[in-house]
């Protein structure tokens, strides 16, 4: 009989359908998200928000860059990044030492002698990228979610039902990736106060259809299908690049020995993480609850024999 | 070769093409003034100075010719490389930046010494009329696709040895062009002009081709029709064009855009590019054909009478007949320019009453704004159909004018009509895009409330002013009582069928009512209709083959069964080119159609496009001395549509501002043209008004009044004037706010603050926006000083979501003398720190900076700035001002 709790049922590289219980599952369903060919013209954001009826996320220029939507939110299932920096990492490098990981955000302040560099810039880089929820394998927001609202789809992707969220919020700091929110407005909006993000569209892919934001993407920077089959079209593009000579291409949440026991939905980055705004080295945050219950129950049970032990002593 | 076109913003759909052919190893190259999200996706990006795009490709030529590049083969062929020029043609060489036949007066040519030699005595002069008669009607629209008129044999030297043929004519006259030249004139690093002739070079000729695209960054300039010319030249010189992977892709603005000119929305054109008729030139039916066929002439425009008998078909029915000239004294005529900007000036002068807006917002999205606003606000009465209330419709309650006070809403006499309009999404018809191909679209759901489809509205509104009419004996309502009116309607609201009038464009027998599959088919009898005869086919065999949608993988990669392409579903045209002489393709590689002898009785071209040639004309096939029409076209000439059947290095006719392509600065620039005395483009369309101020540029004093270089164009996020997208809160969110991007250097300069505000001024206007400080702008170094470049986007305006001023209130109208397109790529500002003052405050601060550069005396620039009739003036600084006791 296959054991409640398995080896990896909380780390490590697993099934999740199988692994919550489906039999014979569907092959597991995600995203691979090619930022080398991403053109940042949002089409995925705005194709997210017709399908699943989300409400606009405010209308203020932000500076950074063309993002005005900011990062991922209970508003904005699809985001996508503008990175504008220089090519050359060298000149990334400030006077204090510090790198400019060239996050999204306003540029340094001008002075004149910034102002005569510009002419001699090396290559200009922006990069874009699409970012979503990245469906992991282990996702600590459903691990914690005490309603059952999140569950795990037959397609190994993870849904929110918004009928039975009672919106305590524990899944948002459970998400390493800062992926899931609470709703907040704006008013009238359905759903305000329940957790929100990305359902991979699942009543799309249940139909046969491809998500909304695939659909839309022009460039098929967003590629939709079978997670083993996209590992493997993204292991080939990151050769492709590399011969190329794009030496910095690197995929991003498809090993399944990572942290989340690798993302249903990853990315072939030209940069480092952090350079996107993505976490460098995402853990499950429930990872270490077998370890912390071992270690609990091996203290309980210390106390239990301390305690039988005393009494025993003193009969004795 | 993307250049003058932000093709991933602007066109994201088309351009996942791009990054298909780049991931199979196409290199992408980018010039432009603004790194942008095409320059992103680019192997190279290229930042260039805005409106000096003729100096860095007059530059690749010169490249080409100096170390002979070109496809000798090919060239010598296909051009008119080889053909001797007249003697008395003189270059821009010598004679500073004019041709020979300019008359300072009227500021035009006459061509007759840019003619082929023994071209037969043109009478002088009279071809300097008729460049003034073209100019003001745009008619270099028609030479562009009536083509060369040549009779007889012109000589030519296959050897391109002889100093007057066009090979060595052009190679002289791109000889000033050198690397250390673009270097000067387009702040272009030497080392990096070289990569882009290198890359450009290295992928043309027998075994590769080179693709280019462009879109409005070229064209709409005040010598936009040259920009385009010069990319000719180049892809003939390096065999691209005809042959698949090459050719110059002109990206629309959007959709059907390609469509409004096949079945043209313009004064000076009808459908098929057949000439509007004009009351001085064709009094006559036979007056008008022939100023299209040229009797005795070469080339496929032999049978315009026969378009021309079908077109008039397709309007009047059984009303045109052989005895009545088809009805042709029922179609309206020109007098002269008749163009948007004409109209916009006539309506400020109280010379027009009524004016239709359907899905157009000039409010916001026309050069000079202001113009446009107060134009609208002296009509009678306005009609605009739209699917929000647009500025256009509100410009008379809520504009920059009601601010300043010079629009009263309570006593502004302009009743606007405004009809709500169906979406594409809401209606059935084609969309014709850029590679002349049609795709059918179906409705997806009914329009809302009254919306209606553009259909409906004036398939509706002719039948109710036919009604209104139907009693008149009045000779003037016949045109309109005559018309063949007649579609089947269907549903609620009795919609015409469009696929009726889809039929009757493609055309058909009159007593049979057999769609034609070809206008071949097509007679100047009477006994066919069609309303257009480049669309013929796109009905055959009562299949309506715009619908097909057949997916690529299940058939060839032309993927001819994929929509339908205009003419005769040819998908590359003059796709004769992409065989040699012999018939035979250039390469195995570069295969696409070939003469076949084996084939038919006698030997057929086939391929895997539709050929664009006669089918059974052998590459063999020479015209005996004296024939005219299609039968003068050698075998082994490509160029079917010109009357010498080669692709035009040098232009003889057609063009108004000259035979070659010549660099001038922009209208309104900082700089002094270093190449020649003639600053700017001679010959272009100007309307020297008060209300239509230009900056100063050298050799005027005061340019410095206005520092900088501003251009402005789209952004992915929103669609052109916002009428589709600040209405929209999922789009109008992405941009929410108007802004104005600046490099670190200029934010330093003036002082503006990331984040921050700034306002941009201009003779015209003042208007504000929020300040992006971005490294994707650069200074360059120009003419041994450093220019700033100013970007703005031109979506916004007084409705929607996100509401801001619009970018196109900066600019004058100045236009090309082609086609009158105005020049809004380019103008010069300055740009100061904060918010634009409010109300009447903002004129007073436009007015102190005409006052400061002697707009305010002189608002026209000079034009002609070489000769002894260069009407150079100096504007009079204040100082002088004061002195001369001036108020």
């Amino acid at each position: 009989m296959k054991p409640l709790i398995g080896e990896h049922s909380l780390f490590g590289p697993v099934d999740p359908a199988a692994e919550a219980g489906y039999v014979d599952p569907p092959a597991r369903k995600g995203f691979f998200t090619d930022t080398s060919v991403c053109i940042g013209c949002k089409a995925c954001e705005v194709a997210c928000k017709e399908w699943n009826e989300i409400p606009d996320d405010g209308f203020s220029l932000t500076g950074m860059s063309y993002d005005n939507t900011v990062s991922l939110s209970a508003n904005t299932w699809r985001h996508v990044a503008f990175v504008e920096q220089p090519a050359a990492p060298a000149a990334a490098t400030d006077g204090a030492g510090t790198v400019d990981l060239g996050m999204p955000g306003p540029p340094p302040p001008t002075s004149p002698e910034g102002a005569q560099a510009t002419e001699e810039l090396p290559d200009f880089r922006w990069l874009m990228s699409s970012d979503v929820c990245k469906h992991c394998t282990h996702a600590a927001c459903l691990d914690v979610c005490p309603t059952g609202s999140l569950f795990r789809t037959e397609f190994g992707t993870v849904v929110v039902q918004p009928d039975i969220c009672n919106g305590c919020g524990y899944c948002v700091p459970a998400c390493p990736y800062g992926v899931i929110e609470r709703r907040t407005g704006p008013e009238g909006a359905k759903n305000v106060g329940i957790a929100q993000k990305c359902t991979l569209c699942y009543d799309r892919i249940g139909d046969g259809q491809r998500p909304a934001c695939a659909q839309a993407c022009p460039t098929e920077s967003i590629q939709y299908g079978d997670v083993d089959e996209l590992r493997e079209r993204a292991k080939a593009r990151v050769e492709q690049l590399h011969e190329a000579g794009v030496m910095d291409a690197r995929l991003y949440g498809a090993d399944p020995d990572d942290g989340v026991g690798g993302a249903g939905a990853f990315f072939l980055l030209l940069d480092e993480p952090e350079v996107y705004g993505l976490p460098p080295d995402p853990v499950v945050t429930t990872r270490d609850l077998p370890h912390m219950f071992r270690r609990a129950s091996a203290a309980a049970a210390a106390l239990l024999v301390g305690a039988a032990v005393a009494f025993a002593g003193r009969r004795g | 070769m993307i250049q003058g076109s932000n093709m991933a913003e602007a066109h994201p759909v088309g351009f996942q093409w791009v990054m298909e052919a780049k991931a199979r190893g196409a290199k992408v190259i980018h010039v432009d003034p603004r790194f942008t999200r095409t320059s992103a996706l680019a192997d190279q990006f290229v930042p260039i100075r805005v409106g000096t795009d003729i100096a860095f490709l007059g530059g690749v030529i010169n490249h080409v010719l100096q170390n002979e590049l070109d496809f000798r083969e090919y060239v010598v062929a296909y051009t008119n490389a080889a053909t001797i020029l007249s003697e008395d043609f003189q270059d821009t060489d010598d004679l500073d930046g004019l041709f020979s036949g300019f008359d300072p007066e009227t500021r035009t040519y006459d061509p007759a010494s840019w003619q082929y030699a023994d071209a037969g005595q043109k009478q002088e002069g009279q071809g300097r009329q008729q460049h003034e008669e073209q100019r003001e009607t745009a008619s270099a629209l028609q030479h562009e696709t009536h083509g060369l008129n040549v009779e007889g044999d012109p000589p030519r030297d296959p050897t391109l040895q002889h100093p007057r043929c066009v090979y060595q004519v052009l190679k002289r006259h791109y000889s000033r062009y050198t690397p250390e030249l673009v270097e000067r004139v387009c702040g272009v690093s030497q080392e990096e002009f070289l990569e882009v002739c290198r890359a450009w070079t290295e992928a043309s000729g027998r075994e590769r081709t080179t693709a280019l695209v462009y879109s409005v960054g070229w064209t709409q300039h005040s010598v936009g029709v040259q920009y385009i010319r010069t990319g000719a030249i180049l892809q003939l010189l390096l065999g691209n064009m005809g042959r698949p992977g090459g050719g110059i892709m002109a990206l629309r603005g959007h959709a059907s855009i390609q469509g409004s000119t096949d079945i043209p929305t313009l004064f000076n054109i009808l459908p098929g590019y057949l000439p509007m008729p004009n009351a001085n030139q064709h009094e006559s039916f036979q007056d008008w054909i022939d100023s299209v066929r040229h009797p005795g002439s070469k080339g496929f425009w032999d049978n315009a009478g026969a378009y021309a008998v079908n077109l008039l078909k397709a309007y009047w029915g059984d009303a045109a007949t052989a005895d009545n000239d088809f009805c042709f004294d029922y179609l309206p005529r020109i007098t002269g320019d008749h163009g948007t900007y004409r109209t916009v000036m006539d309506m400020i002068d109280g010379k027009v009453k009524g004016y239709f807006l359907l899905g157009q917002n000039p409010a916001v999205g026309s050069a000079h704004g202001r113009a446009q606003r107060l134009g609208m606000a002296n009509l009678d009465w306005l009609v605009v159909r739209d699917l929000f209330e647009i500025e256009s419709a509100t410009f008379w309650k809520n504009s920059p004018e009601v601010e300043t006070g010079e629009i009263v809403p309570e006593e502004c006499r302009t009743e606007v009509f405004l009809f709500p309009a169906a979406s594409h999404v809401e209606k059935e018809g084609t969309f014709t895009q850029t590679q002349r191909m049609l795709q059918w679209r179906t409705k997806a759901v009914e329009p809302p409330g009254d919306a209606r489809s553009e259909l409906w509205f004036f398939y509706h509104l002719g039948r109710m002013v036919r009604e209104r009419l139907a009693d008149s004996t009045e000779e003037r309502d016949r045109p309109l009582l005559d018309l063949a009116w007649d579609y089947p309607l269907h549903g609620e609201h009795d919609e015409p069928s469009a696929e009726a009038v889809l039929k009757e464009i493609n055309g058909y027998e009159v007593a049979t009512g057999r769609p034609l599959s070809s206008f071949t088919e097509m007679k100047d009898d009477g006994s066919t209709l069609g309303g257009c005869w480049i669309y013929t086919g796109v009905y055959a065999d009562g299949v309506n083959q715009a619908a097909r949608r057949k997916p690529g993988r299940e058939q060839s990669y032309v993927a001819p069964e994929w929509g339908w392409a205009w003419p005769a579903n040819r998908r590359n045209l003059y796709n004769r080119a992409s065989a040699d002489p012999d018939g035979n393709p250039w390469s195995e590689r570069k295969r696409l159609v070939w003469w076949d002898p084996d084939k038919g009785e006698n030997g057929e071209w086939t391929g895997d496009d539709v050929p664009d040639f006669e089918r059974t004309k052998p590459p063999t096939y020479r015209p005996d001395e004296g024939q005219g029409g299609i039968a003068a076209i050698a075998g082994n000439d490509p160029f079917i549509m010109q009357g010498d059947g080669k692709g035009s290095l040098f232009v003889p006719q057609g063009l108004i501002d000259g035979p070659l392509p010549t660099h001038y600065e922009p209208v309104e620039s900082p700089f002094r043209n270093v190449l020649y005395g003639q600053q700017a483009n001679p010959t272009r369309k100007e309307y020297d008004r008060d209300d239509n101020p230009m900056n100063p540029s050298p050799p005027e004093l005061h340019s410095d009044v206005y520092p900088f270089v501003f251009t402005t164009s789209r952004l992915t996020e929103h669609h052109t004037a916002g009428g589709m997208s600040r209405y929209l809160q999922y789009l109008a969110e992405l941009q929410p706010e108007m802004f104005v991007e600046v490099s670190p250097a200029l934010a330093a300069e003036r002082g503006l603050q990331h984040g921050g505000w700034c306002h941009v001024v201009t003779s015209r206007a003042a208007i504000e926006g929020r300040v992006l400080v971005t490294e994707r702008l650069r200074p360059l170094r120009v003419d041994g000083r450093t220019v700033h470049t100013v970007w703005l986007p031109y979506h916004w305006g007084s409705g929607g979501f996100v509401t801001g001023d619009s970018a196109n209130d900066l600019l004058g109208i100045a236009l090309d003398p082609n086609v009158l397109i105005q020049e809004s790529k380019v103008g010069t500002c300055d740009v100061l720190p904060g918010r634009r003052p409010r109300g009447r405050a903002v004129l007073d601060l436009v007015a102190s900076y005409k006052e400061r550069s002697g707009v305010d005396v002189d608002p026209g620039t000079p034009i002609v700035t070489v000769g002894p009739d260069a009407d150079v003036h100096d504007h009079r600084d204040p100082v002088m001002r004061k002195e001369d006791g001036d108020p």
